[in-house]
């Protein structure tokens, strides 16, 4: 039996090697997990002891904005799920384009985070001596919302380098998709990025409209 | 190329996007209707929601797996305990 040129060592087969792909992302998965829900917990205890402050500083974040980047990655999570369906079915060429999609609906997260960063910084949203809402609670809040989005968007810009590199390894071999486990790894990993900004967008953008 | 082939491939995950879409239309249309306390455990409970269908299907966690569930429920039960132990001392002061 002529080994495949996707199995890598230690592995004796190429199903195991997809096996301890999927078992070592997802034990990274829940490690990445952890490191927002200490963020997740520290939000939870603030606006515990600041509910109305940041319900007021909530309402001022763009709820456009952080619906159409919800509805994008939402969109990217579907390409990438497709890409390694296709993959794994022996359509490399359609799951190529499908990666290609996801790269695409990346970078226009970021884009039109970009955008309303610069809302952001202009309408003085970030805490500070110009800081535009008085007071701790807000300034709590607003903490929070940086923080939280800005290593959002370093995962995603992570994720996108991951995905280029798919996108370049597999260009004049798009078979390869399909062999190591590569892109499975991505998958699971940009799924990850996609669910933590699904819990980040109500506590961000959701928290406080009904006060007006 | 076999078109119904293609469609079969594609059509659970087509299906869970629109359901994420008709969710994220829902939460954001309740963030505005009065609802006390309740509106962010709402629209938590929907996030979680979203969050399931995409660990399921676009995860594969529905697929018969036993090492990446166990690995997976890690998370959220390790995130239960915290928010547990945080609650009982800030949530009860």
């Amino acid at each position: 039996m002529t080994a495949s040129p996707f199995l890598r060592p230690p592995w004796d087969n190429l199903n195991r090697q997809h096996q301890a792909v999927s078992l070592g992302m997802w034990i990274f998965l829940v490690s990445e997990i952890l490191l927002f829900a200490g963020l997740f917990a520290g939000y939870g205890v603030y606006r515990h002891l600041y509910p109305a402050s940041f319900a007021k500083a909530s309402a001022q974040t763009d709820i456009v904005f952080g619906t159409v980047n919800t509805a994008i990655l939402m969109t990217s999570s579907l390409s990438i799920a497709l890409a390694g369906g296709l993959a794994r079915a022996r359509l490399p060429r359609l799951a190529w384009y499908c990666l290609l999609a996801t790269l695409v609906l990346g970078a226009a997260f970021l884009v039109v985070k970009g955008f309303e960063y610069r809302e952001d910084i202009d309408k003085h949203l970030f805490p500070g001596p110009q800081f535009a809402l008085g007071g701790t609670g807000p300034a709590l809040f607003f903490s929070f919302y940086w923080i939280m989005t800005g290593v959002h968007a370093a995962h995603v810009s992570g994720g996108l380098a991951a995905i280029a590199r798919l996108l370049i390894a597999s260009r004049n071999e798009p078979a390869w998709l399909s062999g190591g486990g590569s892109e499975e790894a991505t998958a699971l990993y940009w799924h990850l990025v996609d669910v933590i900004w699904i819990v980040l967008y109500p506590l961000l953008y959701l928290n406080g409209r009904t006060h007006g | 190329m076999d078109k119904t082939r293609i469609w079969r491939l594609c059509r659970l995950p087509l299906l869970v996007w629109a359901a994420l879409c008709v969710l994220l239309a829902t939460t954001c249309f309740l963030a505005y209707v009065p609802m006390g306390r309740g509106n962010l455990p709402v629209s938590l409970c929907i996030a979680g929601l979203k969050a399931a269908l995409i660990g399921a299907v676009f995860m594969r966690l529905r697929e018969p797996n036993a090492l990446n569930r166990l690995a997976a429920s890690a998370g959220p039960i390790w995130l239960f305990i915290m928010f547990l132990l945080i609650g009982a001392d800030y949530y009860t002061r």
